[in-house]
This record gives C-alpha cells, structure tokens and sequence, in this order.
C-alpha cells in the first residue's frame, strides 16, 4: 500500500515536470516567445545530444569540473588547515576573528579584477578566485566546529594528558568533522559559480566560455543544452559530496 | 521533516555560526589586538612599498588607497555607483524573497503541492545563476533588468526553504490552542502563526540578501556595464589599483555592513518574538 503511494506520488511529481515542459514546448512552437530566445525541448536535447556526441563538449565540462574540482580542493586544505590552527589557539581567533569576519561577507566574485590585474587573465588566475571565493565557508566551519567542542572533551584532553597532534588527530577533528564538510559543501557550491565566472572572465576552455560563445552566436538550442549541464553538474556534485558526508559520519548514527 | 538541503544545513550551521561569530569579535573585554591586526598588516604593507620603493601598476600603498577612496566619497562617485549596485541587488531580493515566500507558504500548507512540485524544483534550483547569463542577455539585454531577474532567481531558494521549514515545522499544539480558543483564520494567522515563523523567515531573508549583493556584483564583473562590480573591472583596465583597491575595500565594507545591520534586526526580531523556531 505505502509503496504504490509513493509510486503514484512519484508519477505526478514527474507528470508535474512533464506538463511544464509540455507547456515550454507549446510556447516555443507556436512562437509566442520567439524560438530565439527559446527553443523548443526537443531542439535543445538534439543539441545536447548532437554536442555531446561529435563535438568538444565532454572535453569542456571535463575542464569545467577540473577548475571547480582543483579550486574547491584547493581551498578545502587551505580552509581546514587554516582554520585548525585558529581553532584550537585561544589567541588566534582573538587576533585573527575580526579580520575574519570582514572578509566572510565580501563577495568572493569582486577579487576577480584584483586578481586579474595581479595574474592576469589565466587559468591561474581563476583558481586563485576561486581557492579565495570558496575557503570562507570551510574555514569558518572548522573554526567554528573547534571552539564549540563541549567542555568535556577538553577535560578530557587534560585527564589522558595526551598532546596537541593526538587531541586534534583522534578528538577535535573528528568532533567537528559534520561542521567542517557542511562548509566544504558550501564551498563546492561557490566553487562552480567562480568557475563559471572565471571561465566567461578570462575565455579559458571550460563550459562557462563555450556557452558565452554560444549565447554570441545566437545559438539558443545549445546554449539551453550548456545550461542544463551546468543543472546536472550542480545537481550531482552536490549529491555525491552527501553521499560522502554520510559515509564519513556514519559512526554518528549510533547517537 | 522532508526538506534536507545544503541551504537548511547551511541555515541551521549558520545560526550555530552566529553565537560563535558574536563571540569571536566582541568578546567580553574589547578585543583590542583583533580590531589593530589589520591595521599592523596595513602599515606593514605601507613602510616595506615605500622603503624598496615599488612602482607598480598592480598594487597601490595603503595611503594610496584610503586617499582615493576618500576622494570618491567627496565627488560623490562612489555613491552613485554603491546605489547603482544596491539598488539592483535590492530590486532581485525584494521580487526573490516574495516569490520564495509564496512558494514556501505554499508548500507548507499543502504538503501535496509540494510533493508535486519538489522534483521541478529539484531540477531548477542547482543551476548557478551566473550560467544563466547569456540567456539573460539575449532576452533582456544589458541594464537593471537582467541583472534583477537573475537575482531574483538565486534569491528565491533560502527564503522558500526556511519559509517552507518553519511552516511545516509548526507545532501541533498550536492547532489545539487555536480548536481550544476558537480563533478565527486571521486571528489563527496573526496571533499564532506569524509571530512562530517570522524569526526563520528572517533568517532565510538575511541569507538570500547576502546572495544578492554577490549575484549583482558578479554579473556586473561578467557583463552589466553599471555598478561597483563594472567600475572595479574599469580600474583594473585602466591600470588604477588605487581605485581598484579603495572599491573592493568599499564592497567588502557593504557587504560586511549589510550582513551586521541584518544580524542586529535579527536578533530583535528574535527578541520580539521570543526566539520562537528560531532557536
């Protein structure tokens, strides 16, 4: 019983899907909204298809990922490492907190021009933005994670006199592990706008350009196709960074 | 609960964030070395430029900077620019924020809706806006409203989600009460529901402007010729990274600014309403 529930909620939610992309059918078609700007579903999926098949698109999303992927890992280990060693020092989040909590706020995209002006306009350039842009989730994350240790663990820490490596190693980091990929997963979402940004910026190969060029073009049917990539790249990061996390914190299930 | 989302996560993270935000800068005494650090870093930057005596075409001395940003304060530039930037930020936020407010009341109320609509949202929802550029361009070309709709388009999700939570995230007993009392619908919305979800709505809305001014100051990078994230990009090209840095500066300073002022609201309203569902 609850599974055919579930299967007939299932079915409208992707007949719900199925109507709106009926409806943009119909709008393209007719010519309500000029097949300029919009193309028809079908058109858009040949494209896709057509890209994907004879042309360098697998390439470009290949580099597309490699700059968001490079980038976000980039920042990850600068970020965790960053924000252990002011996590765990009293001093250094008094010293360092406020400068910290300017920058949390900047928009990451507004170092582009500086960063331009300083690199040029390279792929260098672009994950150095983007190493930027995306270290402030993760790095207040693990700042975070680190001061909120319950009291406990550092009576703890003072009971097994165990020193600093080991308490990080085998106590604080693990305590604040769900904090810190929380802000890797925020990270990688800020990662892919950079990247984009980054690739339109500087015309470095990458999917970002190609729908730019696209767009130029006038080519709607492709730069449609370019965009639900960018849909599907979002969309499945995201959930295999979850699938991560849930493996990695599994030992919480037992609370 | 339904909804398990980056942007919940990143909600209910960020709340825990905010304590510790409070407690990283104003901490009981006054957090002098904090507040000087940057300032010694500056100065630092200032005397090692003069002494090996830089000339460079891409970086500028701190006194440099502060003079031409000064200098933009007093031809009333950077005004103009800042409202140009704001203004489109806020127009995105103001159309974001309602469409995500009728989408999370929505979704609330008639869990079946949602139900029906989560896979489509599911599928629109992880395109980044910034690749929804060229279409922009096509169709609205370049000025305020492209950049509003694409705003709009990013803002919409945290209100949605922290709208759609705090609803669903009701408590029963506030049903009984209402049976209990026989309240009428707008006595039921005013005096129970309202004062329990505005503290989240809040807490979505203060997440989303944030998104704003980075939604706006990027596309103004990419492509709109207006605003402060334009500007930044003329300075670069005309080889001036005293202005170049006195804007970033002045961003960074917006952005801070706004993101305290929301905080402050913030925690009044949450006062106000005794924290419910907030906290």
């Amino acid at each position: 019983m609850w599974a055919l529930d579930r299967t007939i909620r299932i079915a409208f939610s992707v007949g719900f899907l199925a109507l709106l992309v009926a409806i943009w059918h119909l709008l393209s078609v007719t010519g309500v909204v000029s097949p300029i700007y919009l193309p028809s579903p079908a058109k858009a999926w040949s494209a896709l298809l057509f890209e994907m098949g004879g042309g360098e698109l697998p390439w470009l999303i290949l580099r597309t990922l490699e700059h968001m992927i490079f980038g976000w890992l980039l920042a990850s280990v600068v970020g965790v490492g960053l924000g252990m060693s002011i996590g765990i020092s009293h001093r250094a989040r008094r010293l360092l907190g406020p400068t910290l909590e300017f920058f949390r706020p900047l928009p990451a995209s507004a170092v582009f021009p500086v960063a331009i002006a300083i690199f040029g306009l390279s792929e260098g350039m672009v994950y150095v933005v983007i190493a930027f842009g995306a270290v402030w989730p993760t790095l207040l994350a693990t700042v975070n994670g680190f001061t909120q240790l319950t009291p406990r663990l550092n009576e703890l820490r003072a009971l097994l006199a165990i020193n600093a490596f080991d308490f990080v190693r085998k106590i604080a980091l693990p305590s604040a592990m769900p904090d810190i990929l929380a802000g890797m997963r925020l990270s990688l979402t800020v990662s892919l706008i950079l990247s984009v940004t980054g690739e339109i910026l500087s015309s470095s190969e990458g999917l970002g350009y190609w729908i730019m060029l696209q767009a130029r073009a006038y080519r709607s049917d492709s730069l449609f196709a370019g965009v639900l990539l960018f849909g599907a790249i979002g969309y499945l990061t995201a959930k295999l960074l979850g699938l991560v996390e849930q493996r990695v914190l599994r030992w919480k299930r037992i609370y | 609960m339904t909804l398990d989302t980056t942007e919940q996560k990143l909600a209910s993270g960020d709340r825990s964030g905010e304590s510790d935000a409070t407690s990283l800068s104003f901490m009981r005494r006054f957090n002098w070395e904090g507040i000087l650090f940057p300032f010694g870093l500056l100065a630092i930057a200032e005397v090692a430029m003069r002494v090996t005596g830089v000339h460079s075409e891409t970086l500028a001395t701190p006194r440099q900077i502060l003079a031409t940003l000064i200098h933009s304060f007093g031809n009333g530039v950077i005004f103009g620019l800042s409202a140009e930037t704001l203004s489109a930020a806020a127009g995105g936020l103001l159309l974001g924020s309602l469409i995500g407010l009728l989408l999370g009341i929505v979704f609330g109320a008639f869990p079946r809706v949602f139900e029906l609509m989560e896979l489509t949202i599911e599928v629109i929802r992880p395109i980044p806006s910034i690749s929804l550029l060229p279409i922009a361009l096509l169709v609205f070309g370049f000025g305020y409203v492209m950049e509003i709709s694409l705003i709009a388009k990013s803002t919409i999700w945290p209100v949605m989600i922290m709208t759609h939570a705090a609803i669903a995230g009701l408590h029963p007993r506030l049903r009984e009460v209402a049976l209990l009392l026989e309240m009428g619908l707008k006595d039921r919305i005013t005096k129970l529901v309202l004062p329990a979800i505005i503290p989240s709505l809040f807490v979505g809305f203060r997440l989303s402007a944030g998104v704003s001014l980075l939604v706006a100051i990027t596309i103004e990078i990419a492509a709109n010729p207006r605003g402060l994230g334009y500007a930044m990009m003329r300075a670069e090209e005309t080889l001036r990274p005293d202005l170049l840095f006195a804007l970033l500066f002045w961003v960074g300073v917006l952005g801070w600014g706004i993101n305290g002022l929301l905080l402050l609201l913030q925690k009044l309203i949450n006062h106000r309403f005794g924290g419910a569902g907030a906290r």
